[in-house]
């Protein structure tokens, strides 16, 4: 019994003395830190995707904590709410960001887009853009071997069998860039969601001259400005063969979709199917008002 | 250290070299060179002859490029190369066979070295020499040495370690005078240095021949050197340590350690070019491969359609898988076969289904044949991981950027673990991280 009895006392005590030291040595060697990153660090998803560009969410947080304002820090994943909370916390000013959503600027689909030679090689899109241009004719758009999907954290995009082409939940994307970064075309822009989702881009990136990059794909742009010269609010650039929309400009008209011969400007989540016919007697009319004004 | 030794399968080892008939017409790349393209100086609708400089280099490291044959200028429009890249090429209708004045066509072997090495580095550089070896790298640059570095030996690489090839060994048996005479001046340019001619010892015919060659013609300080049969021998840096037992470092260059390698069909390009004044307009091209009818060693106008060469061999047999452009360790499966050749286009090779297969891939089971086989010393297996984590510090750590791409690994896993190409992605990856550094340092 008192062996028994021995141990516990000499166990309880060396116990409380070891406690005392740890104490004394976590009171002497304390990191001072600033409560708020625990706070921020919390309110953040905590998803830890590196698409504010930070290494995930506690280093988010800890950089947030120690900068003048959140100009430079923006949690796509989160978003506004997100961020508000963050400034609440912070106490600074937040600067509404309009949500962003991947788009895939590339409409080469199988039927589009013939294959003119087979890949048998390791399915990575960048292992497959390292040893040649790929199996179509077109040098610019998707692979096709899918490393956007296998970037994707959220599950947001997935592989069309049918075009070959990968496609956007938008429900489920969150805008954190990872797929940008995966693709070795470029393929992938992040742009703003648009009113209720709806939005004008161009997908197509070929940069080749109208003859060449039609041949390589029914789809692409062919670089012939109609949308350019057409748009009524500048919002159309054509650079080396191949146009594109400013989402900042964009009013929405669907007029250079309605004239683009070969389909390479896309609208979605319009209410209403586009009425091509309509839009066009409507750009005559108005260049005829022109004309006549102009005499 | 490291290697593997694939069988090597030399079925065109035989087959003499011959003239392939010239194309209706050809593309001439304008990058057919490591370093800035060139820039074209003939406009369309323009006559030229075979020899005539068609566009000039496009920076200090780059290469002029001369029209392979005589005719008309049709265009100079983009168009797919071998990998489908689309680049500047200049279209020529041929008409006729007439070679610029000046160019000596006859086959008198002309054995006296000029004595300024200035003046023979000039004559490669109008020439339009490239490396032959496959790198494509200018070889006036190569002669060229930066101040501080001085060069203690030349060699001659005349390994052809990869299996199929032979266009190296055909042109050391039936050119071997030439060859020497090209080394001499290769060794005149460098200052008089002494010269190896490395030869592995699957091409005793090669090395007899050179040998003769070599105590016919009695120029001093060259010597024929027996290399051990080994892939991949015929690597810069592998093929340095054979000869001079020096390990070039880690992103130096070969002259670091006092050696130029030049490959053989350099050399006989080189004394076309001083000897002969003919630039750099054909080479010799092995198409080999167990389904065609015949195998062959050809010579090669540069810019001949690759689908011209396949219909003089017979036409593409069936079951053809691949078409490779290189020998089956380090060459590059062709995209499109309107695509011409280039000043580097050593081989066509034409695998069936069998052949090209890829076992399906299994888990790593730590074996380290990789790491054995590695020439370079690295761990595959290692690198492979890394770079599928795209850990691209821990990939510069493990020296990803090293990668010679000789497929040892590859050819070694029993797993059939895609290494090479994993590893490659790393490698882009640090080389642009290394390339970036440099350029914030300037």
């Amino acid at each position: 019994m008192s062996v028994l009895l021995g141990t516990v006392v000499v166990v309880t005590v060396l116990g409380l003395v070891l406690a005392l030291v740890l104490y004394l040595v976590a009171q002497r060697f304390k990191v001072e830190e600033d409560p708020r990153i625990d706070e921020v660090e919390k309110a953040m998803p905590g998803a830890n995707c590196g698409g504010c560009g930070f290494a995930g969410c506690r280093a988010f947080a800890e950089s947030a904590v120690k900068a003048p304002n959140l100009d430079s820090h923006f949690c796509p994943v989160g978003g506004n709410e997100t961020m508000g909370k963050v400034a609440a916390i912070l106490g600074y000013q937040l600067k509404e960001k309009a949500p962003m959503v991947a788009v895939v600027r590339c409409n080469g689909s199988c039927e589009a887009r013939p294959r003119v030679n087979e890949y048998d090689g390791y399915a990575s899109c960048y292992v497959k853009s390292l040893l040649y241009t790929g199996d179509t004719a077109c040098s610019y758009g998707c692979l096709g071997c899918g490393d956007c999907v296998e970037a994707c954290q959220f599950g947001a995009l997935s592989m069309d069998p049918a075009t070959g082409l990968p496609v956007v939940d938008e429900a489920k994307c969150t805008a954190c860039g990872a797929c940008v970064k995966a693709c070795p075309k470029h393929v992938i822009e992040l742009r703003p969601k648009g009113p209720r989702g709806m939005r004008v881009f161009v997908s197509c990136l070929n940069k080749d001259k109208g003859p060449v990059a039609r041949k390589a794909c029914a789809n692409a742009c062919i670089g012939c400005g109609i949308c350019e010269r057409t748009c009524t609010h500048a919002a159309i650039k054509v650079d080396s063969n191949v146009a594109y929309i400013d989402p900042a400009l964009c009013k929405l008209c669907r007029e250079c979709e309605a004239l683009c011969p070969t389909g390479a400007i896309h609208g979605v989540n319009f209410p209403k199917p586009l009425d091509k016919e309509g839009v066009k007697e409507r750009i005559k009319a108005r260049t005829a008002k022109k004309e006549v004004k102009d005499e | 250290m490291g290697g593997v030794h694939p069988h090597d399968m030399k079925i065109s080892r035989d087959c003499a070299l011959e003239q392939l008939p010239v194309s209706p017409t050809v593309y001439l790349g304008v990058a057919q060179h490591i370093g800035a393209p060139s820039v074209p100086c003939v406009a369309v609708g323009d006559k030229v002859k075979v020899g005539q400089v068609i566009a000039q280099p496009g920076g200090a490291v780059g290469a002029f490029i001369h029209s392979s044959v005589s005719g008309t200028v049709k265009s100079i429009a983009s168009r797919p190369d071998l990998a489908g890249r689309c680049t500047t090429h200049i279209e020529i209708a041929v008409e006729g066979d007439e070679w610029l004045e000046g160019i000596d066509t006859s086959d008198t072997l002309l054995t006296t070295i000029p004595e300024d090495p200035k003046a023979i580095v000039e004559k490669i550089r109008l020439g339009g020499v490239v490396g032959l070896g496959g790198a494509t790298f200018p070889t006036h640059v190569k002669l060229s040495p930066p101040p501080g570095s001085k060069c203690e030996r030349i060699i001659i690489n005349g390994c052809e370690c990869e299996p199929y090839l032979t266009s190296d060994f055909r042109v050391l048996l039936e050119k071997s005078e030439q060859v020497v005479v090209g080394a001499a001046l290769l060794q005149k340019a460098m200052g008089g240095v002494p010269c190896t001619i490395a030869i592995e010892e699957n091409k005793p015919e090669a090395i007899d021949s050179i040998r003769e060659a070599v105590s016919k013609l009695g120029y001093a300080q060259i010597e024929v050197m027996e290399m051990k049969m080994m892939y991949p021998q015929g690597g810069e840096k592998q093929l340095i340590d054979a000869v001079m037992h020096r390990q070039v470092g880690s992103g130096a260059l070969p002259i670091s350690v006092g050696a130029v390698v030049q490959n053989v069909g350099t050399a006989l390009a080189v004394y076309e070019a001083v000897q002969k004044n003919k630039p750099l307009i054909d080479n010799s091209v092995t198409v080999t491969g167990a389904g065609l009818p015949r195998q062959a060693n050809l010579l090669v106008r540069v810019g001949t359609p690759l689908q011209d060469i396949l219909d003089y061999m017979g036409g593409i047999p069936e079951g053809t898988a691949k078409i490779i452009s290189g020998g089956p360790m380090m060459g590059r499966a062709v995209a499109n076969l309107q695509a011409a050749t280039v000043k580097g286009t050593g081989a066509l090779l034409l695998l069936s289904e069998e052949q090209t297969r890829r076992a399906p891939e299994t888990s790593c089971i730590r074996c380290g044949k990789c790491a054995d086989a590695c020439p370079m010393g690295l761990e595959p297996f290692l690198l492979n991981k890394l770079s599928k984590t795209k850990d691209w510090e821990a990939c510069e750590a493990n020296a990803a950027q090293d990668c010679i791409e000789c497929g040892c690994c590859l050819y070694s896993c029993p797993a059939h673990i895609p290494l090479l190409d994993n590893i490659r992605v790393g490698k882009g990856f640090v080389l642009s991280a290394i390339r970036a550094r440099a350029a914030t340092k300037k």
